[in-house]
């Protein structure tokens, strides 16, 4: 018999039932909750009559209306502030842990499952919002849902799916200097393109995926959906168990030995074959930047911008004009020439405390453009307190960068950060869609630490040479 | 959920690859906690024009295809946000129907929970019905499910393959919780055998 892939391990304990056509009862072990995607859900189970199967299994917090200013003064937004209200309301009517706003454990969702030990190896995690492939980075089963199915998980502890296919996308070798995992996610999905990945469950292994932190290895996972797969996974190793280790919600003594034990099952077997591969080399992975208006729209920052002209299928090219457009780019400019306006740093994507350290540590002596405003939004209360303990937050407003409370912000301002139209932003976080960080806004996603290098240039550089 | 048997409607062409999620219903309109009244989000700033009146080329915003149920579009639609707010605008715009050579995961899934058939067809299919759509005022298609095919005004018939449960659900317009929760002595045998495997991750569960 073949071996087995980290995904079927996952998927073959988890299966509940299963028909002859392949339809799954697959178990949800956790399930993530925000005040975004969950009202309605609540109200189904309430209209219903029905109650959550295991509250305990479920954690919720607040963090995409959430302000990034002081919270003591409220939340401005009306709409917003119920929306939080009927999360809290929610949580007390179900018995689910909340994690409030005032609370410093409080963050992004995708922030704080990993942060409390929420989000565990070989587990089934879903969250209705498609980041969850996040918790991947575990070597846990994870992925976004819609809100029908955040009800279905509240009521049953179970979704029923298909079996997706395996994809393996290998990245073997050493990064250059300063390059991250943001730079190969955003190569990956250069490569395959925004639906590249439809339908599978991507596992990322190779030397250059074992050489990642965690952050590193969540900042990868993240970006899964964006190259069109729900999940994406690495499979846990003594960095996991490191980091898992004396969480709040992880598992304690005997119980953590036991659980490490199965851990270190979690890896797929030699003779184990995927339903696809892909292979890289870290040494030919440039600092990425963003140019349109798809995150597959990416680029080395010593390319320069398509040109549409050159381009024989006709839908690639309407896409890049109307991209080119949007973003107010000419073809053919050098990536390096292109002018911002402001700096994001924060998000699911890139707003851990590695993200921090390292951007601090390229600001540090330095100062942000005339030119530009620059923010940076931890990425959860508890991380904020870390940097803070570390002074990070002082090298930052040194440096002349805003330093803010945890929440998803300007990754789609929800909030009140929000780019005007026009405004062009450095942004570490993961989608560069029209519109998303405010009407007319343009986005081009990168790493913390390109994203430092712009603000403080005022326009995109190589960091492999910026001293 | 509402059924969905067959639907015979004007088409709505929307020419474009890839559109995401942020674009079918933006981020202000996800402050809702109702599933309803999502009509005036749909596709928002594309409909309209830089100084905010109406965009007379966009396609909603036409006269032809006012009153279309069936949307017919590009490669991966649905891509991005998981927001279930995209098929409850479409829905709340009038859209059963959506016609594409692939959509995104989740949104094609999300489609299913709200009473709307999301059909695969072949790229060629998709390019000679935009053509159509575009060449022919009042331009309508008929969707069969139970034959799981389409039929154009010429009598050409397009078949699409899709999932026999999801088929079935969509068809009869089944609760898909109250399904599940017919196999509720299975998940509770599930739970017993995995809390003996996993203990640390069914703390909340006696033995």
């Amino acid at each position: 018999m073949a071996g087995k892939t980290l995904f079927d391990k996952i998927w073959d304990t988890h299966l509940v039932r299963e028909e002859p056509d392949g339809t799954t009862l697959l178990y949800i072990d956790r399930q993530l909750v925000h005040e975004v995607t969950s009202p309605q859900a609540f109200e189904g189970l309430k209209l219903a009559g029905r109650r959550p199967r295991r509250p305990a299994a479920t954690l919720a917090v607040p963090d995409h209306n959430v302000p990034t200013t002081d919270r003591r003064l409220g939340i401005a937004d009306a709409i917003s502030a119920k929306q939080i209200q009927t999360l809290e309301d929610n949580c007390r009517d179900f018995s689910i842990t909340l994690f409030g706003m005032n609370d410093i454990r409080q963050g992004v969702v995708h922030v704080i499952g990993p942060e409390q030990g929420f989000t565990l190896p070989g587990t089934t995690i879903v969250c209705g919002d498609s980041h969850t492939s996040t918790h991947g980075a575990f070597g846990a089963l994870a992925f976004g849902i819609g809100t029908s199915e955040v009800e279905h998980v509240l009521a049953t502890q179970c979704l029923v799916q298909k079996r997706p296919k395996t994809m393996e996308i290998r990245v073997d070798g050493v990064l250059s200097d300063r390059c991250s995992a943001k730079d190969i996610i955003l190569a990956i999905i250069g490569k395959i393109g925004t639906a590249g990945g439809t339908g599978y469950v991507i596992e990322y292994t190779g030397s250059a995926i074992r050489a990642l932190s965690m952050e590193g290895r969540m900042t990868l996972c993240n970006m899964s959906i964006e190259g069109g797969a729900r999940a994406g996974m690495v499979a846990p190793d003594e960095k996991t168990t490191a980091y898992i280790k004396g969480r709040p919600l992880a598992p304690k003594g005997a119980l953590f030995e036991q659980a490490v034990r199965a851990w270190e099952q979690l890896k797929t077997d030699p003779d184990a074959t995927y339903d696809a591969t892909l292979v890289l080399r870290a040494e030919d992975i440039a600092p990425q930047v963003s140019w349109g208006t798809s995150p597959g729209m990416v680029l080395g920052v010593d390319q320069r911008v398509p040109d549409p002209a050159r381009m024989t299928d006709d839908n690639t090219r309407k896409a890049t004009e109307r991209a080119l457009e949007y973003m107010g780019l000419a073809a053919n400019m050098p990536i390096a020439d292109i002018k911002i306006d402001k700096v994001f740093i924060g998000s699911c994507t890139n707003s851990r405390i590695e993200d921090l350290r390292l951007a601090a540590s390229l600001a540090k002596g330095k100062h942000v453009a005339k030119t530009v405003h620059a923010m940076v939004v931890p990425g959860s209360g508890l991380v904020k307190q870390q940097a803070e303990q570390e002074g990070l937050d002082k090298i930052f407003r040194e440096a002349g960068f805003e330093w803010r409370e945890a929440g998803c912000s300007m990754c789609l301002a929800m909030n009140a950060d929000v780019l005007k139209p026009g405004e062009r932003c450095a942004s570490t976080s993961n989608r560069n869609f029209e519109g998303r960080q405010g009407a007319g806004g343009r986005t081009h996603l990168v790493s913390p630490a390109m994203a430092v290098a712009a603000a403080v240039e005022g326009h995109f550089i190589d960091i492999r040479h910026w001293s | 959920m509402q059924a969905f048997t067959t639907l015979t409607g004007l088409i709505a062409p929307l020419d474009r690859v890839n559109v995401d999620t942020d674009q079918i219903i933006p981020k202000q309109y996800l402050k809702t906690i109702k599933r309803t009244g999502l009509r005036e989000g749909l596709f928002f700033d594309w409909k309209k024009q830089k100084d905010g009146s109406p965009d007379p080329q966009f396609f909603l915003n036409q006269a032809r295809f006012q009153g279309a149920t069936i949307l017919l579009t590009r490669d991966n639609f649905g891509c991005g946000s998981s927001r279930e707010h995209a098929p409850w605008a479409l829905l709340d715009q009038g859209f059963r129907c959506v016609i594409a050579p692939s959509f995104a995961d989740i949104f094609y899934n999300n489609c299913f929970q709200n009473g709307i058939l999301p059909v695969v067809l072949t790229a060629d299919e998709v390019l000679a019905m935009m053509h159509d759509v575009l060449a022919t005022p009042g331009y309508q298609l008929t969707v069969d499910l139970g034959k799981q095919t389409v039929t154009t005004p010429s009598g050409k018939i397009c078949t699409f393959t899709i999932d026999p449960f999801r088929k079935d659900c969509l068809y009869r317009g089944l609760d898909s919780i109250g399904l599940t929760l017919q196999h509720e002595s299975a998940i509770s045998a599930y739970e017993k055998k995995r809390k003996a495997e996993a203990p640390w991750l069914f703390a909340d569960i006696p033995s």
